[in-house]
């Protein structure tokens, strides 16, 4: 479909242009404004110049050593999720049911915990997993194993990689299951003639069709994840110790907790500018393959 | 080839009749499908099962051991959140905002995304993706900023502060979504009703709106769903007249210890609103969740 070039769209998109300016461009402002100045309280403010942010990336100060560990923490938080939601989703969207009643019923309950508020979320997890009233860490600490999630770093990562799981992966089946819907029932019929293997018509059918919706999900959990604050504040605000202080409880703590807003801004535009740079890459290759499938079709 | 490739227009492969097609959906064999499909319900179902048991239990059996159900079964929970304000207040502070929210986001996002899938203009792409990078941008980072802003022009603590704050990730998330589904509707039927006299507006409503009526629930349904679960931004918004829900549950703790069953009962009324509205959508949340573009 080819679209007219026609400037005056322009007033089309000027209210929304306008509301989300409101709400983005004046605070994220603010956030470079107290980015470059210290403040001792009292709304006293001095420049400070750059240096929070060479504070910030240079590891071997206290600020950079905290910013640098919790973003490696988040990064493997964020490599975990999407090394386990991405192959269970696309399990769990093969499993589908194919017709009548049975899909209405496992689409209503997958989307489920989507629409659970987050702080919820955290709380369902913190008291499910508690070993004394909790259903999952009583019968885990009975089978033998000992499971203390407020005590034990191991058992907090786990706790809330499962609880993310438990949370997210139906983003991810939803998705793949939109896709295999899309795919026309031709296609099949040509892999039942051929004689295809059930791996066969998931190789070369199921999965590029897919590859557009994968990505879609990709890029919402990525994002998703890499912003987590919520559910693991809620469930182990961020403990024991600092073993799960991803970067937003970091900078939640910095600003909030402490005050100190000239590090936490400096922190807010790195944690910002990495998160923008890594969606620039998942943008560009998914509007690659959408130009390459219109020259495809054309 | 000319050089407009819509960012993500929707796709025009036809579709084969449904029943035909989820026939031949083949997946692995049936009885592996439905353990894998049993399994995971289960597992998504297991910690919501937990909190309604708990929810309905007295603080007594909670803590004096573990029960499958409860054996002194309870609707106190429930009845104190409905008769004390300070709690069911909470719930009507949180939907106020979400349905503020939900409109403002869906009539910002209308005329924006119907030029986005009609038209080429300055900036466009450009534009598109900066409207994106609002929905990738932590609330975390802005929490702060958000608390001075509002505060300055007199909003904070008021349901319209927190609508406006999740503007920012819910207008151009419904731009997106919008755009999936108008750009699956054929341009013919623009210039149809132009030649037939239409006036654009007139046109707009009375034949594009009806249209894409499965795009505007979707997006409506996003925009409710993101904002109804957003707690950070609600909660730094607020502090006693708008409290969200969420914010209040955090009171469940208090000097006599945790009051295990309020926190249970005041999580499982958060979940209703949500099952409720999925109810109404099931049909299109497949379609929705792959933001219009499958």
């Amino acid at each position: 479909m080819t679209k007219t070039l026609n400037n005056r769209a322009w007033f089309f998109v000027l209210p929304v242009f306008a509301i989300v300016a409101f709400s983005a461009i004046l605070p994220l402002m603010t956030v470079v404004n107290y980015s470059v100045q210290d403040t001792f309280g009292n709304n006293q403010f001095f420049w400070n110049g750059i240096g929070w942010f060479q504070e910030l990336l240079d590891p071997s100060s206290q600020l950079g050593e905290q910013f640098l560990s919790s973003l490696m923490r988040t990064l493997l938080f964020s490599a975990i999720i999407l090394l386990i939601q991405v192959p269970l989703g696309i399990a769990v969207a093969l499993s589908m049911p194919r017709e009548g009643w049975p899909v209405a019923l496992c689409l209503v309950l997958m989307a489920l915990p989507l629409l659970i508020p987050w702080n919820v979320v955290g709380t369902i997890w913190q008291v499910f997993a508690r070993g004394d009233i909790g259903l999952l860490g009583w019968t885990v600490n009975s089978l033998g194993i000992d499971y203390n999630y407020t005590g034990d770093p191991i058992d907090a990562w786990v706790t809330i990689i499962v609880m993310d799981v438990w949370h997210w992966t139906s983003l991810v089946a939803l998705l793949c299951y939109a896709g295999l819907k899309s795919i026309p029932d031709a296609y099949y019929q040509a892999a039942r003639i051929d004689g295809a293997s059930r791996w066969a018509v998931f190789r070369t059918i199921q999965l590029p069709k897919m590859r557009r919706v994968l990505l879609i999900a990709v890029l919402l959990r990525f994002m998703d994840s890499f912003m987590i604050y919520t559910e693991p504040f809620v469930l182990t605000g961020g403990g024991p110790g600092n073993a799960t202080t991803f970067l937003s409880i970091d900078l939640v703590k910095l600003a909030l907790g402490q005050f100190d807003l000239g590090k936490a801004a400096a922190m807010s535009l790195v944690y910002n500018l990495i998160i923008l740079a890594i969606c620039w890459v998942f943008y560009t290759v998914m509007t690659n393959v959408d130009a390459e499938r219109e020259r495809v079709e054309a | 080839m000319s050089g407009t490739i819509a960012v993500g227009s929707s796709d025009v492969e036809p579709v084969a009749a449904p029943l035909a097609a989820n026939r031949a959906l083949s997946g692995p064999r049936v009885t592996g499908r439905v353990v894998v499909m049993t399994l995971y319900l289960l597992f998504l179902m297991l910690p919501i099962y937990w909190l309604v048991n708990m929810s309905l239990k007295t603080n007594m059996e909670i803590t004096s051991g573990l029960t499958l159900w409860p054996r002194d079964l309870t609707f106190d929970n429930y009845i104190k959140i409905f008769t004390d304000e300070s709690w069911y207040s909470g719930y009507i502070n949180s939907l106020t905002y979400v349905l503020i929210n939900t409109v403002l986001s869906i009539s910002f996002a209308l005329p924006a995304a119907y030029a986005f899938s009609r038209y080429r203009f300055l900036g466009d792409k450009h534009l598109f993706f900066w409207l994106l990078t609002n929905r990738m941008a932590p609330p975390a980072v802005f929490a702060l900023p958000f608390f001075n802003l509002y505060s300055a022009i007199g909003l904070f603590d008021t349901p319209w502060a927190v609508a406006l704050a999740h503007c920012l990730f819910n207008v151009p998330l419904a731009v997106w979504i919008l755009e999936g589904f108008m750009s699956g509707v054929p341009r013919e039927i623009d210039e149809t009703a132009a030649i037939d006299g239409y006036s654009f507006p007139r046109f707009f409503v009375k034949i594009f709106m009806p249209l894409i009526a499965s795009g505007v629930g979707v997006a409506a349904f996003f925009c409710f769903m993101f904002s109804w679960v957003e707690l950070l931004l609600a909660r730094t918004l607020t502090s006693v007249t708008a409290k969200p829900i969420a914010a209040t549950m955090t009171r469940t703790v208090s000097a006599s210890g945790m009051d295990w069953g309020l926190l249970a009962a005041a999580g499982v009324l958060t979940i209703l609103p949500g099952a409720l509205v999925i109810w109404f959508v099931r049909n299109y949340i497949a379609k929705g969740f792959a933001l219009g573009r499958v």
